[in-house]
């Protein structure tokens, strides 16, 4: 319960932190936060200098070229989380679509499809990820495509040991026997029954998908430095970790933008633990991912 | 014509033992609106023959050969699309575990309306409305608040009723009924079979009825056939199996059905169990398990023929034949068994048991 207030603030944030545009048309005009991310403040107010300490002005201090660290954590959660939504919408949907039509014909069917995802498997996500961006360039949409590439295979993979299962139940052949089609017995009647256990896996992953944004962030790819993301400015305030002799730490440029990752991730995490027991799927999740209820 | 008739079906399933064959040239009919009973021990194919029939068998199975014509035409050589117009609207099947064969995700009013809008083209309303009025035929009260129940807020009986109002929902003109009872008690069981043979007049469908309870089929049916490691071994009218069984197989398991008021220590069985299907026995099938058996039984296969005269058995229905050797006089011994009818009719006698 705790995780699902926490994901629904900070979605309600980062959406209304700045107006939305779609084409030219404002559909959203609501400005929660205080200035644009891309505003290098101090070219306007030059009281404002570059890393400076948390204040009122500036809650979350400013980062290395003085924009608001506050705004920018907000926004940064646009590409974050809606990257987390739409890779997993879309590797979970294809993979039910392909676990269910694997396991229902069984057969060479199966065999076939399933060593496909063998084949995915094999390579590294992460890797495999690198080499995507590599070869589409950066941007949202590239980022989408290399998480979903790698992703859907574990979705078909667990939804078509559940149809194995399921497909056994005298429902289904029932179902046949009254004349129904393959593709409505599929859909209508086994799919249902062995879906649990994807939601479960689905709402675990948005959180490992934000990570992995926030990884190939922090590695300086996805997205151009200075977007406003939180991988990409845990990136930009690297060299800060690391000072001379006599330096201080701006610790708020890495701590701001690290955590607003931890508190989601970790929200979400306790959201799939909650919808696991609902659902009452065992076994096939990871135990321990952390989180209360 | 007859409504179905099978022809020599063979069905093999490859497994990694070996192949085995659930159904052996296996052939029978089944006439407009009557009462076609199919006995065996479990693994006899009894189940597999009813698959067959809707071409629901699954991989590794495989329909060897044959013919299955249901109102002349023949099931095996139609389209997928053909068969599953078939399939529920005019051969329906009432399944075993009701509390399976029920989608638990679906309500038990969606279920069946799925069938008839599917079928007959209702419109959401009317199929609506025909779902509670069979609801209400096959005995469940207040069919319309029922209507919205899920499968798992039903009684074992009520969802066994559910399941026959499903098969009954297009007014199929065949109703394959496979161990309709086996998981309900007996007194829910007498009260089911009475619906389904009521539902079978009023609806004038034919029935298949697979059990392993010659109770049962004494009480609804009218020609029998008895089933052993996929073949037939007997095929006759009800009353002429109970009064003179012609196959040792039959015997056995009449003698142990269990009787009020039996005053033998131990219930008569028939030894060993069915034989593994990828390797069954050479000749007769049941001659390892045979009290009568010969030489002769380990070489030849028998056929089924006219006990009477040793000839192949035609399929008219009201005939009676068995496969045994005894009645192609290539058994010495005979077959050593009398048949003792205590009280007037058979069908009150074994029925008794169960009302």
């Amino acid at each position: 319960m705790l995780g699902l207030i926490v994901v629904t603030a900070m979605v309600f944030l980062t959406i209304f932190a700045r107006p939305v545009e779609i084409a030219g048309i404002t559909v959203q005009p609501i400005a929660l936060a205080p200035n644009d991310p891309q505003n290098i403040l101090y070219l306007q107010d030059p009281s404002v200098g570059r890393y400076d300490p948390p204040s009122l002005n500036h809650p979350m201090g400013t980062d290395a070229s003085g924009r608001d660290m506050l705004s920018r954590v907000m926004v940064g959660g646009r590409a974050s989380i809606s990257i987390g939504f739409v890779v997993v919408f879309l590797t979970g949907g294809f993979g039910l679509v392909y676990g269910a039509i694997s396991g229902y014909y069984g057969g060479w069917v199966d065999e076939v499809m399933m060593r496909v995802v063998d084949t995915v498997f094999a390579f590294p996500a992460l890797v495999l990820a690198l080499v995507i961006i590599a070869v589409l360039g950066s941007g949202y949409w590239s980022l989408v495509a290399a998480f979903v590439f790698p992703g859907w295979a574990g979705y078909a993979r667990l939804i078509r040991g559940e149809i194995l299962s399921v497909k056994e139940n005298e429902y289904v052949t029932a179902a046949q026997a009254l004349g129904a089609r393959d593709r409505s017995v599929i859909f209508r009647h086994v799919v249902p029954n062995a879906i649990a256990p994807l939601i479960v896996q689905a709402s675990l992953s948005i959180g490992t998908v934000v990570i992995g944004v926030a990884a190939l962030g922090f590695l300086g790819l996805g997205f151009p430095p200075g977007t406003p993301e939180w991988g990409t400015m845990l990136d930009a305030t690297r060299e800060t970790i690391i000072q001379g002799p006599g330096g201080s730490i701006p610790w708020w440029a890495t701590v701001f933008p690290g955590g607003a990752i931890f508190i989601f991730v970790m929200a979400m995490n306790m959201i799939g633990d909650g919808v696991n027991d609902a659902l009452d799927a065992q076994s096939n999740v990871d135990v321990g991912q952390g989180g209360a209820n | 014509m007859a409504l179905l008739e099978v022809e020599d079906l063979t069905v093999n399933f490859y497994t990694e033992e070996g192949v085995v064959t659930a159904c052996d040239d296996l052939s029978y009919t089944i006439e407009r609106g009557e009462k076609f009973g199919v006995v065996g021990e479990s693994g006899a194919g009894k189940s597999v023959t009813a698959m067959s029939l809707m071409r629901l068998i699954e991989e590794p199975g495989q329909i060897e050969s044959g013919e299955i014509r249901f109102k002349g035409e023949n099931i095996l050589e139609m389209s997928e699309e053909e068969v599953r117009s078939i399939r529920g609207n005019e051969i329906a099947m009432i399944f075993q575990d009701a509390q399976t064969a029920l989608n638990p995700v679906y309500t038990v009013g969606e279920q069946i309306s799925e069938a008839i809008r599917h079928h007959l083209g209702y419109d959401e309303d009317d199929a609506r409305d025909r779902t509670i009025r069979l609801l209400d035929q096959v005995g469940i009260p207040e069919a319309e608040t029922r209507y919205s129940d899920y499968p798992h807020e039903f009684s074992g009986g009520m969802q066994q009723r559910a399941v026959i109002a499903m098969a009954l929902s297009c007014d199929p003109d065949l109703l394959i009924a496979d161990e309709p009872t086996t998981a309900l008690d007996v007194t829910i069981e007498a009260k089911i079979l009475d619906q389904i043979e009521d539902l079978a007049e009023e609806f004038d469908t034919s029935i298949q009825l697979i059990t392993h309870d010659l109770g049962v089929i004494a009480q609804i049916c009218d020609r029998v056939m008895v089933m052993y490691a996929g073949k037939p071994v007997e095929k006759a009218p009800v009353e002429e199996l109970y009064y003179d069984p012609k196959h040792p197989y039959t015997v056995g398991l009449m003698s142990s059905i269990p009787r009020i008021g039996d005053t033998r220590d131990r219930l008569q069985t028939i030894p060993d169990t069915m034989p593994d299907l990828v390797d069954v026995p050479t000749g007769c099938s049941f001659h390892p398990r045979c009290p009568y058996a010969e030489e002769a039984c380990t070489r030849k296969e028998p056929v089924l023929v006219d006990p009477e005269t040793g000839h192949e058995a035609g399929s008219a229905p009201g005939d009676h034949a068995a496969a045994c050797l005894e009645y192609t006089g290539d058994l010495t011994g005979g077959l050593d068994y009398t048949v003792e009818v205590q009280g007037e009719d058979p069908r009150a006698q074994l029925g008794d048991q169960r009302e």
